[in-house]
């Protein structure tokens, strides 16, 4: 075999004991490690470049007001630009998201752990990775022609009727496709990777502190409310910035259930339309300002979430270590 | 659960012993059935969170299927969303071109990520790969449509099969790099250690011994990147764009795509144009689920190997 004879061949050595290809070998994996940082300051600078002329145009106004006229000119800015209803509609559809699934995720995790036995735990915890593993345009298109105007919809009307005279932000005619129907879908989709992680986080709950409390004659609920949840505490922190990057990031389902308005916010069962929303409908159809203006969209949205990641990935390492699963990536 | 409590001590000297954290009262039946109850309610939770996935799979698989037939498969878009007929082949072959583009840059660029983070992990640069590493993969995918558009669509590129691979690419590249850590991982150091031991150099060990034991492991994790990237809708937009017919060239014409196509019909009012997305949902459920599931099967085997 001849690429056996290599090993036994004596390589050149350079001065400092390594042989030139090891050194050349190190930096070639070197450059690819590093190429992860490159791609990520080379994003930032490019699109933030391109974004310029619109930011310097409209100062802060561009994420603290709220009127998005876009012009047609193809060298300079004459429209007016003002995000904060697109933010907001990403904060709130995620905000809603975050309500349902960080709660379900919990429950999940706690079944999956300490409850069920294996048998059962893993394909149940394999199906709900699943969903993580559905393309977001399926869940746009099932949530557009099925689950949302026959199952969600009813919903939120009844919603409406009996808790919108009470509580703000719940009242008004239900749109179809709104706000609250957008986040609903977001949660399923940021369910799997919000489980993942807390399902790793309390499988590392110790042994001999859950036998303990079994000793003390804790019942099972018992063990976990004085055990399992206070140690996970950290770690479902963790889990929900994760999922919040996740569900700020995400295009496609909310685009097609959101409603696509620009109107600002002032109830929950209005449409709306989202950072990642505005710029995957309308800029095929843009003026090369207006290009401009949803580059600057993405440029705050990438600081946003990047900002939630990092967040997310140190508060999850400082619970020790990083998680496993494709779920979680 | 191989630890069960005894339920028949229910006298009173139980109390003493309990854990004060938690909040207790009662004898030890009631706190038995609170206990029992909760446990139902957690229950429902896994019940509440795969309802969505049956719905899902239940509702692609009938209007996928009533809508799927050869025409479907073979044939290329209907440029009328009032019609019926047509197919997605054209989006298939451009998914596919795409995805296999992205997977020839993110495929050696992840796994040698990944192998410098476990081989050189003496290298400072290495924490800080691992966390922008896993930065990358919150990155949203929306963005990175955003990027490839500026460096290369609007500088006179244009859209092309080329800008949707590259955009597909640097999505890939962090899963890839994460899931081949892992696998890199498994390769035991005996291994390594015998290799040195022939007087091996460090490359030809990472070479000829390390990759090609975490061989399959690492088409593994190239192969769940690539179900993943193939289902991206978002950076195609402002990348590939769409086309109505099957493109062959690499630059200079805008290609299809699977879910560009489902995106576009379904966004529309017209029944006909919903029916097709509805099989081609199945058709991109059915190509990820078979690369996850072969993935998987893959993954189970170098397990077992390693």
């Amino acid at each position: 075999m001849s690429s056996d004879a290599n090993v036994f061949q004596r390589p050149a050595i350079s001065r400092r004991g390594k042989s030139s290809e090891d050194v050349w070998f190190q930096r070639a994996l070197a450059l690819a490690g590093a190429s992860v940082l490159i791609i990520l300051a080379a994003m930032l600078i490019s699109t933030t470049i391109n974004a310029w002329p619109v930011f310097a145009h409209s100062g802060w106004s561009f994420i603290t007001s709220a009127g998005w006229d876009p012009g047609i000119s193809r060298t300079e800015i004459t429209g007016s630009y003002g995000a904060l209803s697109f933010i907001l509609g990403t904060l709130i559809t995620s905000g809603i998201a975050l309500l349902i699934a960080v709660p379900l995720a919990v429950g999940c995790s706690l079944y999956l752990t300490n409850i069920a036995r294996p048998t059962i735990g893993r394909p149940l915890a394999y199906a709900i990775d699943l969903l993580a593993a559905v393309p977001s345009v399926v869940y746009g298109l099932w949530g557009l022609l099925f689950f949302i105007p026959i199952f969600i919809r009813p919903v939120l009307k009844l919603i409406a009727d009996t808790l919108g005279e009470v509580v703000p932000f719940l009242d008004g005619p239900v749109v179809t496709y709104n706000y609250a129907t957008a986040g609903i879908v977001l949660a399923i989709m940021v369910l799997p990777i919000i489980t993942a992680v807390t399902r790793e986080v309390m499988s590392k709950t110790p042994i001999a502190e859950i036998q303990g409390a079994y000793a003390l004659g804790s019942t099972r609920w018992e063990m976990i409310r004085a055990i399992v949840l206070p140690r996970a505490r950290p770690g479902v922190i963790g889990a929900t910035m994760l999922g919040l990057g996740r569900a700020l990031g995400e295009t496609v389902a909310v685009a097609m259930l959101i409603g696509g308005s620009e109107q600002m916010p002032t109830t929950l069962f209005q449409g709306g339309q989202s950072m990642a929303g505005v710029i995957a409908i309308t800029f095929q159809e843009a003026s090369p300002e207006n290009i401009k203006a949803l580059l600057g969209v993405g440029v705050v949205l990438f600081v946003i979430t990047v900002i939630v990641n990092m967040v997310a990935r140190l508060v999850i390492w400082a619970t020790g270590g990083r998680i496993a699963g494709d779920a979680a990536v | 659960m191989s630890i069960t409590t005894t339920s028949t001590e229910t006298n009173s000297s139980q109390k003493r012993f309990t854990l004060g954290a938690s909040k207790m009262s009662g004898n030890y039946a009631a706190r038995k059935r609170k206990s029992q109850i909760m446990e139902g309610i957690l229950f429902l939770a896994i019940l509440l969170a795969l309802t969505p996935l049956a719905l899902i799979l239940f509702e692609v698989i009938r209007r996928g299927a009533s809508a799927m037939n050869i025409e479907f498969l073979t044939s290329v878009q209907n440029i009328s969303l009032i019609r019926e007929g047509g197919g997605y082949l054209n989006g298939l072959v451009g998914t596919l071109y795409m995805v296999a583009i992205a997977s020839i840059i993110a495929v050696p660029l992840g796994v040698a990520t990944a192998t410098y983070v476990v081989e050189y992990s003496d290298s400072k640069l290495v924490p800080f790969i691992q966390f922008f590493t896993d930065v990358m993969t919150g990155v949203p995918s929306i963005f990175v449509g955003l990027f490839i558009y500026t460096i290369l669509v609007q500088g006179g590129g244009g859209f092309s099969t080329l800008a949707g691979g590259l955009a597909l690419s640097l999505l890939m590249i962090p899963i890839i790099a994460r899931a081949s850590e892992e696998v890199i991982r498994l390769v035991p150091d005996d291994l390594r250690n015998a290799a040195y031991g022939l007087g091996a150099r460090r490359w030809q060990v990472v070479m000829q011994i390390v990759l090609p034991t975490a061989g399959s492991g690492l088409i593994t994790a190239s192969m769940l990147a690539v179900a993943r990237a193939a289902g991206e809708t978002a950076p195609l937009l402002l990348t590939a764009l769409g086309a109505f017919k099957i493109v062959p060239e690499l630059l200079g014409s805008p290609q299809a795509a699977l879910p560009l196509i489902i995106f576009n019909e379904a966004r529309g009012p017209f029944e006909p144009a919903h029916a097709r997305a509805w099989a081609g949902a199945l058709e991109l459920m059915l190509l990820v689920l078979l690369l996850t599931l072969i993935a998987r099967a893959i993954g189970r085997k170098t397990e077992a190997a390693i």
